[in-house]
């Protein structure tokens, strides 16, 4: 079968694919101390993928028989993980600089992982699927690990990578039998195959295998019960990792499974939506109270962002036969994941900031803050206010927009909105709990603390997105492309 | 862009505005900061001033409106106004950060931090103040939460040992509140039409589609519960008020001055102006639950006050008696007893403001809010301070000739004769309780009085030298002494104000 391939509609990761050889062969010629090169080289190469990203916009391209997709979606997820790569290539420069480690090495890896991320919105079939999550996981596994020298980043690579390729393993297994029974790869296709009435010894085999899915991604977005590695795992990582893992490789786990259940699977909601308000249920209680006991910063993050993907979970158990809420609720986890990763890509960066002097990172050592980095704790207090969904800051919006959807599905989207409340009621008291080190604590040194100047900009960046969005959410409340998923 | 359609804009987010360039004054300019200080919340209150001059008092519906797109998506828009019933209480706003803004020159509370201090209490203003002419559901939930990261931060840094506690219970709470009253609105959207199923947040659009039947009788009784939560957790009723004793207590002087002047007071505007109108049914018959509360709110808070041993602690408890007050009128449903409401909101805010204006002043001395510390005799060491408090004590516990008479005799009044659809003889115990409270609330104030004013002064202080009322308090406290001796001796400076809208208001129970 040879059929013409759309250069243009595959030229973003053309482009970051280019990106991540030369930034190979750059680190083998660089001497070491020269190294640091390799950011800049890949920098450059994310800025030009997301140009000609920018350039695709308003297209509607499909590749490698229908198996590749470029549609609105797409490229706002497309745009969006550029984004976060830029935003990680500027917070990890310094860090990994000035610590022992492979810089060439690492952002090939953490290219490589991106270029996976980038792939994962456009693939509407699901060996491009599988394709595009083991390209995200794998390169996670290694840097996840990056610190050698420390064991708890050994443990974080270790952890990491057995219980994801076990999930995998699992998905795999429900993808092969969704083949088996629909003939296809293809999503709509699937979605076509499965809308009539099956028989039903097919219908128990579909049902099992979406199950096998759902618990693949379950794994990737860090739902409970397959959320274990995710604490261990940010704990160990080098912290600009678990920022990346906390956020783009977490959104795209959500753009994968998006993808699945609205348009693969939308004529079985009957049987998910359940699973998925448990799912949901679960992840944001378990989460949110766990993270209530912790004293470490980035484990907090790590059970706030369980927690939060528990928020993002809970649209898809509004799922049912009316399709404006069906859009709306796909509306509404889109606005959240991105709304999340900009309020946590702005927490980590904080971090970052704070990782140079306090080894531990616990969150007593941000004692005092406000007087020795002023920006940064006013910064960090916007995020941590944001998290919590208290307006007018954007992460009020995103739990907003759940909750309206929620309530015009009625019945169990009531219920699902009133544990949703009460739990973000809760997650207040710890996310309170950095600001109140900052600003109600004398911290023992009076020196104050310098930022390297790329973090201290993305925090600024993400603070003026997170208020500028929480004022005038006009500039996200409505995604036209959106609708382009759902609807056809 | 006229005056009429932006001079409250530019009111409530002028002190917005003003935080930010706080925010970026160098911080050796120590004073220069407090200045500025003084000067937005004055420029504030200066166009606040004017619009109660440029306002119509004769009618009865919106004025000063703005209503612009601010979130197309969600049919959510800017639409702010100001009536009979919200001019008051704005302008309360006003006063009282102005009157807060010049206070703290003389001293900003440990650990310092004044450009912090003053820009929290800025952003504080503009929620306040925005609350009270939203007329957007979504818009009023957005100003109404915006005052409860500045409070908890101003009581969380500049409040007294068991701060963070206090602090945090403050927020937990009123935030539990807020969500379900969020909640509430959006049920509200949901079920409403303005016309070819497009839902509204509009409070005008909303009060017009329930007047005409628009919500069902089982609606109306679930989303009462819901959106009343929220109201009664702010206020506080009994027995949601278990925060506020705690944050009155670890607040620092400003932070008591404004959460019992104003921020107590969202939660009874926010049923007078969401939960009646738009649910008028849930609003009957929830009314006799309201009342009971409130009558409990009197006797028990008066009961509690009589227990208390620190000076702080005694006035917010008094507090909760006197919102107990507010909630009664209200519950009755009638004319006067909404009046009664507003009135008491406004003198409750003015009266319970300077009590801790007085309070903060005597700690500053003393260093100590124990009655048994103090031990008596501050008429004999602080003349002044001693007679202010003692004025404001009795103005507190409702002598006739002061403001705090009007509002609880016309919420005692309205219950002996409460709305047709209430029972007569429950809310006349309701008035009966709320009379007993009246007794034991002199009775504590006096009390008080007694163990705090009179007597001599004790060896321990005898020595010690302290500076009766500084000028800088005098400035700050005789609006408010003024305010006081006006309203209750002109009630009909309010009432005239609040007359045409309340009977509006009622007009959509009949």
């Amino acid at each position: 079968m040879n059929q013409a391939i759309d250069y243009t509609a595959i030229l973003p990761e053309l482009i970051l694919a280019g990106t991540i050889v030369l930034v190979l062969i750059a680190d083998a010629f660089l001497s070491p101390q020269r190294k640091w090169l390799t950011m800049p080289l890949a920098f450059a190469g994310v800025v030009a993928s997301l140009i000609a990203t920018l350039w695709l916009i308003g297209e509607d391209r499909s590749t490698f028989g229908g198996a590749f997709v470029v549609d609105s979606f797409a490229l706002l997820f497309k745009v969006f993980f550029l984004s976060v790569a830029l935003i990680v290539l500027m917070v990890s420069f310094r860090y990994f600089r000035e610590g022992r480690f492979y810089q060439g090495e690492y952002y090939f890896l953490l290219l490589t992982s991106f270029l996976g991320c980038l792939l994962m919105p456009s693939s509407r079939d699901l060996l491009m699927l599988f394709i595009s999550l083991e390209l995200v996981s794998a390169p996670g596994f290694l840097i996840a690990a990056f610190r050698k020298s420390d064991p708890r980043s050994n443990e974080a690579g270790i952890k990491f990578f057995l219980i994801g390729v076990l999930s995998t393993a699992v998905m795999l297994y429900g993808m092969s039998l969704i083949y088996g029974v629909t003939g296809s790869l293809n999503l709509a296709e699937i979605g076509r195959a499965l809308s009539g009435p099956l028989e039903p010894g097919t219908q128990t085999l579909v049902f099992a295998s979406i199950l096998f899915i759902v618990a693949g991604f379950a794994f990737k977005v860090s739902a409970v019960p397959f959320q274990f590695w995710a604490p261990d795992t940010y704990e160990g990582a080098p912290v600009p990792v678990a920022a990346f893992l906390a956020t783009a490789s977490k959104a795209a786990g959500f753009a994968g499974l998006l993808q699945l259940m609205f348009v693969a699977f939308p004529a079985q909601y009957e049987f998910w939506t359940p699973i998925f308000a448990v799912l949901s249920i679960l992840t944001m209680t378990i989460g949110n109270f766990v993270a209530l006991q912790q004293r470490q910063v980035v484990r907090l993050l790590a059970y706030s962002s369980i927690a939060q993907a528990g928020y993002m979970l809970l649209p898809f158990a509004l799922v049912s036969a009316n399709p404006t809420i069906n859009e709306h609720a796909f509306a509404a986890a889109v606005t959240y994941i991105l709304i999340y990763a900009v309020m946590t890509l702005g927490a980590f960066a904080v971090v970052i900031a704070m990782s140079k002097e306090s080894r531990g990172l616990l969150i007593t050592d941000f004692a005092g803050l406000s007087r020795r980095a002023p920006v940064i704790a006013v910064a960090m207090t916007v995020f941590m206010v944001s998290l919590a969904g208290i307006p007018p800051t954007a992460g009020f919006w995103a739990k907003f927009l759940v909750f309206q959807v929620a309530i015009e599905r009625g019945g169990i989207g009531t219920a699902l909105a009133v544990i949703m409340l009460v739990n973000s009621v809760v997650s207040l008291y710890y996310y309170l709990a950095v600001p109140r080190q900052m600003l109600f604590e004398e911290s023992e040194q009076e020196r104050p603390l310098v930022a390297p100047a790329l973090v201290t900009a993305v925090a600024v960046l993400a603070t003026v997105a997170v208020v500028a969005v929480g004022v005038w959410p006009e500039l996200l409340a409505h995604f036209p492309p959106l609708s382009t998923l759902v609807g056809g | 862009m006229t005056w009429e359609n932006s001079a409250i804009t530019i009111a409530t987010l002028l002190p917005l505005a003003g935080a930010l360039v706080i925010a970026l004054v160098p911080r050796q300019h120590e004073k220069g900061v407090r200045a500025l200080g003084i000067v937005i919340t004055g420029a504030a209150l200066a166009i606040a001033i004017a619009i109660t001059f440029t306002f119509d008092y004769g009618a009865s519906g919106l004025q000063f409106q703005l209503d612009t797109r601010w979130i197309p998506a969600i049919n959510a828009r800017y639409h702010v106004g100001i009536d009979g019933i919200s001019l008051p209480l704005y302008v309360l706003t006003f006063v009282l950060s102005f009157l807060c803004a010049i206070y703290t020159w003389r001293v900003v509370p440990s650990p310092g931090k004044t450009k912090a201090f003053l820009a929290l209490m800025l952003l504080l203003e503009t929620g306040m103040a925005g609350t009270f002419i939203a007329f957007d559901l979504i818009l009023f939930f957005v100003f109404w939460e915006l005052v409860l990261v500045p409070m908890y931060f101003l009581i969380g840094i500049w409040g007294s040992s068991n701060r963070e506690y206090a602090a945090i219970k403050f927020f937990l709470y009123t935030l539990f509140g807020s969500v379900f009253m969020l909640l509430g609105f959006l049920a509200m959207y949901f079920n409403s039409d303005v016309g070819s199923g497009v839902h509204t947040f509009d409070i005008v659009q909303l009060t017009r589609f329930a007047a005409s039947g628009g919500f069902s009788h089982a609606f109306q009784l679930i989303v009462f519960a819901a959106v009343g939560l929220g109201f009664a957790v702010k206020v506080p009723m009994w027995p949601f008020h278990t925060w506020l004793p705690d944050a009155h207590t670890e607040a620092p002087t400003i932070g008591s001055v404004l959460l019992a002047g104003v921020m107590l007071k969202m939660g009874t505007y926010g049923f007078v102006r969401v939960a009646l109108p738009i649910l008028p049914y849930g609003a009957q018959k929830y009314a006799p639950w309201i009342g009971l509360l409130a009558a409990i709110a009197i006797v028990y808070a008066a009961l509690a006050c009589l227990a208390q041993r620190d000076l702080k602690r005694l006035i917010a408890f008094s507090s909760v008696g006197h919102m107990g007050f507010v909630m009664l009128g209200i519950a009755t449903l009638t004319s006067i007893g909404i009046q009664a409401a507003i009135f008491g909101m406004v003198a409750h805010g003015l009266i319970t403001g300077m009590l801790f204006f007085c309070v903060g002043s005597l700690y500053d001395r003393y260093h100590t809010r124990e009655i048994s510390e103090i031990g008596g005799g501050v008429m004999q060491k602080l003349p002044y301070l001693g007679g202010v408090f003692a004025f404001v004590a009795i103005a507190s516990l409702g002598l006739p000739g002061l403001a705090g008479f009007w509002g609880e005799v016309m919420a005692l009044l309205s219950s002996f004769n409460p709305a047709e659809s209430l029972s007569t003889p429950l809310f006349r115990a309701f008035m009966i309780a709320g009379g007993i409270g009246t007794i034991l609330t002199a009775g504590y104030f006096l009390w008080m009085l007694q163990r705090v004013n009179m007597g001599t002064t004790p060896e321990k202080w005898k020595t010690a030298v302290f500076a009766d009322v500084a000028a800088i308090e005098w400035v700050s406290w005789v609006p408010l002494l003024l305010g006081i001796v006006a309203l209750g001796l002109f009630p009909a400076l309010l009432t005239d104000v609040t007359q045409e809208p309340v009977n509006a208001l009622l007009g959509l129970f009949k």
